[in-house]
């Protein structure tokens, strides 16, 4: 018996791997782009902006690619998000924008594909316009923002636009946040998330600091002290446990952390299982399933506790996976991982189904296994409080409390992005963060860079 | 089974499509092509004198709308620019291979009666069943003295129909110009000329756009423009209206009329034909599509006329001229109002924005959390019918007449200054 599980790099050659990790959903053609616009109605209070969390004027940026005005378009997608190439990319827009096209009312799944034409005009714009905005008359005012993802680059963008100076303070050595570790590559091909932040920080006044972590190298209260104001977008740094024995076990690891593994090295030199499984119901666990296949694991299985209509993950991400091969399996949690000789090789789960007030009941005596030389968790992520440790910021469930100005309860702190409460999305996170920018600007040109905080607010 | 057979001006057809003297009726290999896809008649591209014309390269603009292509055509091409003689064999010979068909020879030569007293018998020779004056091309050969240069002056078109009535046996059919503010002073010109019948309508000048690279009208010929002429579905709203106007003239009522103008299906041609016309020519559909389009152009046609309980085309001919009437012949009673169903409704609040930007804030928009609901208010709208057309979806914004009291028309209205009082 093989006392080691068989994981292993390179079970793919070089070639299958780049066709593997391209860009999953090549961008339109200038004639695609045209005749996909000219579909659009313009819808005059259009559904599709209301349902877009940054609220892009999608029908004016659909109707200037029809006319041939891409510069317009960029900039109509761009001035309400920076970040409007990646959302392109990465936005679930069956569950958003396109959800409520009205061609969805003429023919069932049939919306204008909105997201792909965003990425049409904002692919031209980094392609041929570079950075589409000038910074105001400068401040003098310096705002600190900590978290480099899309929360922390939209605040960046939209203070630095205002003539303030940021600093943007990040963990890893590269800005970019879920963008540049956290997403399929697939997704954001050709380096598209650095290439992004390069473009987003051609507008100037924006320092990166790589390699700092807030609450161990530096804290809030200190930033709160040295700088104007303080945005805080660190999003969600932990990841849940299974709390089942054996999760120290050689190929036992978090989806988060194979996931950034794999966008921060060669795929070539990325180990994976032979035999995979993934736990969980959401995008991570379809990212992390889908990437494993196309690293060359033979069999990937995810497993999920509940039905299909209560997974995170969108019908297309889940039928994304199963064209990818991957088994889904619902209704099963898992009970314990298996071992041979201090090695992993599978893991068993309990058969559930919804008891008679709602919740799921499972049967521990009605189980099954999976073998696994692999066993990726990917059953949410949370908030590390460590960062904000020892500071009088208010935290209620696992998130940053902020009220409506985005200020935190500390005096000239603000907060965005997945660390606040709210849809755990890309876009959602643009938006925060450009909304706590015109905020914290609004703050500083009242000459009230503390602003007052939700306990003040409250008390 | 409906007779779509025709007898126009004494030329009969099989049916009544013809194809319009034009690029693709120039030579023998393209009539019979269209003759073999079932065309029932063609007016074969417009021959001169010899030395031919020249033509340009770079002939043909396009306006496209919202993605469709070729909702307008326009073009620099001037008549048949092969000699004379060898039009004639090709002539000579399909007919000869097609003696079913229309076969009409389309001509331009100058004003002089010699010129057109020497080229009938030679087109007469042919077989050819008729001949078409092109009293129309308003571009190129206007300068020179003749196509809508003669079509713009009733006395001339007078003058050379006599001429032809005179020199020839042949049917004579006068291809009007619409470049022209009154077109029933040309067609009574033609008829007192002796003209069998007309046909219109002709190209309208036009420049179809701006090459804003070359800054230079389009089609660009060696970095200049030209205007040209118009046609393509475009034009059909022009070319139904004077036809309208013909068709009801008391005096020009008897006068056969073929109808030219943006006909790109059987419906069109089914409303040529109500607006008075007997035989349809075509040619933008035919340059965009080929000529297998004719194929639909027959069968919805004859499909739509069974439905109708029509038995031949002189049935629908001018079927719609008794209620083609002045506007002050309007009942200003009338009225019509918008209704929308709510089930087919999609949305898009294009109806709204529409009636409340542009007319009469007749759309409520209304919000009940997520869902939206457009409304009519009735008290507001006044039947404009432009919800109806800005609508996305067939059928969903239905103009709903309501129970008329009595007739007014501007005639007997008070408001009239001039009205007829009793």
């Amino acid at each position: 018996m093989n006392a080691t599980p068989d994981i292993a790099c390179g079970r793919l050659s070089a070639l299958e791997l780049s066709q593997n990790f391209a860009d999953a959903h090549p961008t339109l053609t200038a004639p695609q782009a045209a005749l996909e616009a000219d579909r659009c109605l313009y819808c005059f209070d259009a559904p599709c902006m209301e349902a877009c969390p940054t609220s892009i004027d999608i029908p004016k940026f659909i109707k200037a690619i029809a006319s041939g005005n891409l510069a317009g378009s960029a900039r109509t997608i761009l001035e309400s998000n920076i970040l409007g190439g990646s959302c392109a990319r990465v936005c679930p827009t069956e569950i958003l924008c396109e959800q409520v096209c009205v061609h969805n009312s003429l023919e069932a799944g049939k919306p204008v594909r909105i997201g792909a034409l965003q990425r049409f005009a904002t692919d031209w714009q980094m392609d041929h316009g570079g950075q589409p905005f000038t910074r105001a008359p400068l401040t003098g005012r310096r705002v600190a923002v900590v978290g480099a993802g899309p929360a922390g680059l939209a605040c960046a963008h939209r203070l630095a636009m205002h003539g303030h100076d940021v600093v943007l303070f990040d963990r890893h050595t590269q800005p970019g946040g879920l963008n540049s570790y956290g997403v399929a590559a697939y997704k954001l091909a050709d380096d598209f998330a650095q290439r992004e932040v390069a473009f987003l920080m051609e507008i100037g006044g924006i320092t990166f600091q790589g390699g700092v972590t807030v609450g161990r190298d530096v804290t809030v209260s200190a930033l709160a002290v040295e700088y104007d104001a303080v945005f805080l977008a660190m999003g969600l740094a932990g990841v849940r446990a299974l709390g089942l024995a054996g999760e120290t076990l050689d190929g036992v690891m978090d989806a988060v952390s194979f996931i950034e593994t794999l966008r921060s090295n060669d795929k070539k030199d990325v180990p994976v299982g032979r035999r995979v499984v993934v736990i969980g119901g959401g995008n991570t666990a379809v990212d992390a399933a889908v990437q494993a296949r196309r690293l060359g694991a033979d069999e990937v299985t995810l497993v999920y506790r509940r039905g299909v209509e209560h997974m995170s993950a969108t019908s297309v991400e889940r039928e994304w996976a199963q064209t990818n091969g991957v088994t889904v399996r619902l209704w099963a949690a898992p009970q314990g991982l298996l071992s041979e000789d201090g090695a992993l090789t599978g893991i068993a789960f309990a058969r559930g189904r919804a008891g008679a007030d709602g919740r799921v009941v499972y049967d521990p005596e009605d189980s099954f296994t999976l073998a696994a030389d692999m066993v990726l968790k990917a059953i949410g992520q949370v908030f590390l409080p460590a960062h904000a440790e020892g500071e009088h910021i208010a935290v209620e469930g696992g998130r940053i409390v902020v009220d409506a100005q985005y200020r935190t309860s500390m005096p000239g702190v603000y907060a965005g992005g997945d660390c606040i409460v709210g849809e755990d999305l890309t876009v959602a996170a643009v938006r925060d963060g450009r909304d706590a920018a015109e905020a914290i600007d609004k703050a500083l040109r009242a000459g009230d860079g503390r602003g007052r905080g939700v306990e003040q607010e409250n008390g | 089974m409906a007779d779509l057979r025709t007898v126009f001006a004494g030329i009969s057809s099989p049916n009544p499509f013809w194809l319009a003297s034009a690029p693709p009726t120039d030579k023998e290999y393209n009539v019979r092509r269209a003759f073999q896809a079932g065309w029932g008649g063609v007016v074969w591209k417009t021959l001169g004198e010899d030395p031919p014309v020249v033509n340009v390269s770079s002939r043909y603009g396009a306006l496209a709308y919202e993605g469709r292509r070729m909702a307008g055509l326009n073009n620099i091409e001037l008549i048949s620019d092969r000699p004379l003689a060898t039009n004639i064999a090709e002539i000579k010979s399909v007919k000869r291979d097609f003696p079913d068909r229309a076969l009409v020879v389309s001509l331009m030569v100058p004003c002089q009666e010699d010129s057109w007293k020497s080229i009938l018998p030679i087109v007469e020779e042919t077989g050819a069943d008729g001949i078409e004056l092109n009293f129309g091309c308003p571009h190129g050969m206007s300068e020179r003295n003749m196509g809508a240069a003669v079509g713009q002056v009733p006395e001339y078109v007078e003058m050379v129909t006599r001429w032809c009535k005179q020199y020839t046996r042949m049917p004579v059919i006068v291809k009007l110009t619409p470049n022209i503010t009154n077109i029933l002073a040309p067609a009574r010109a033609a008829l007192a000329g002796g003209a069998d019948a007309v046909s219109l309508i002709n190209t309208i000048q036009s420049v179809i756009g701006v090459d804003l690279d070359a800054m230079a009208p389009m089609p660009v010929v060696g970095g200049q423009g030209t205007h040209g002429g118009y046609c393509g579905p475009a034009v059909k709203p022009i070319a139904l209206r004077m036809i309208g106007d013909i068709a009801r003239d008391p005096e020009l009522s008897a006068l056969p009329i073929s109808g030219i103008g943006g006909i790109s299906n059987w419906r069109d041609a089914a409303e040529f034909l109500a607006m008075g016309s007997t035989t349809l020519q075509v040619c933008t559909a035919a340059m965009h599509y080929g000529f297998r389009i004719v194929e639909d152009m027959i069968e919805g046609l004859s499909s739509w006329m069974d439905g109708k309980g029509y038995a031949g085309i002189d049935d629908v001919t001018g079927r719609a001229i008794p209620r083609y009437v002045h506007w002050n012949d309007l009942n200003l009673k009338f009225r019509t109002l918008a209704r929308i169903d709510q089930d087919a409704c999609i949305k898009c609040g294009l109806c709204h924005i529409a009636c409340e930007d542009t007319s009469h804030q007749a759309i409520a928009r209304l919000r009940d959390g997520e869902a939206r609901r457009y409304e009519v208010i009735d008290e507001e709208c006044v039947g404009c019918n432009l919800c109806a057309h800005v609508c996305p979806v067939d059928g969903c914004i239905t103009m709903e007449p309501q129970p008329v009291d009595g007739v007014q028309t501007w005639r007997d209205h008070p408001n009239n200054p001039s009205r007829v009082t009793a």
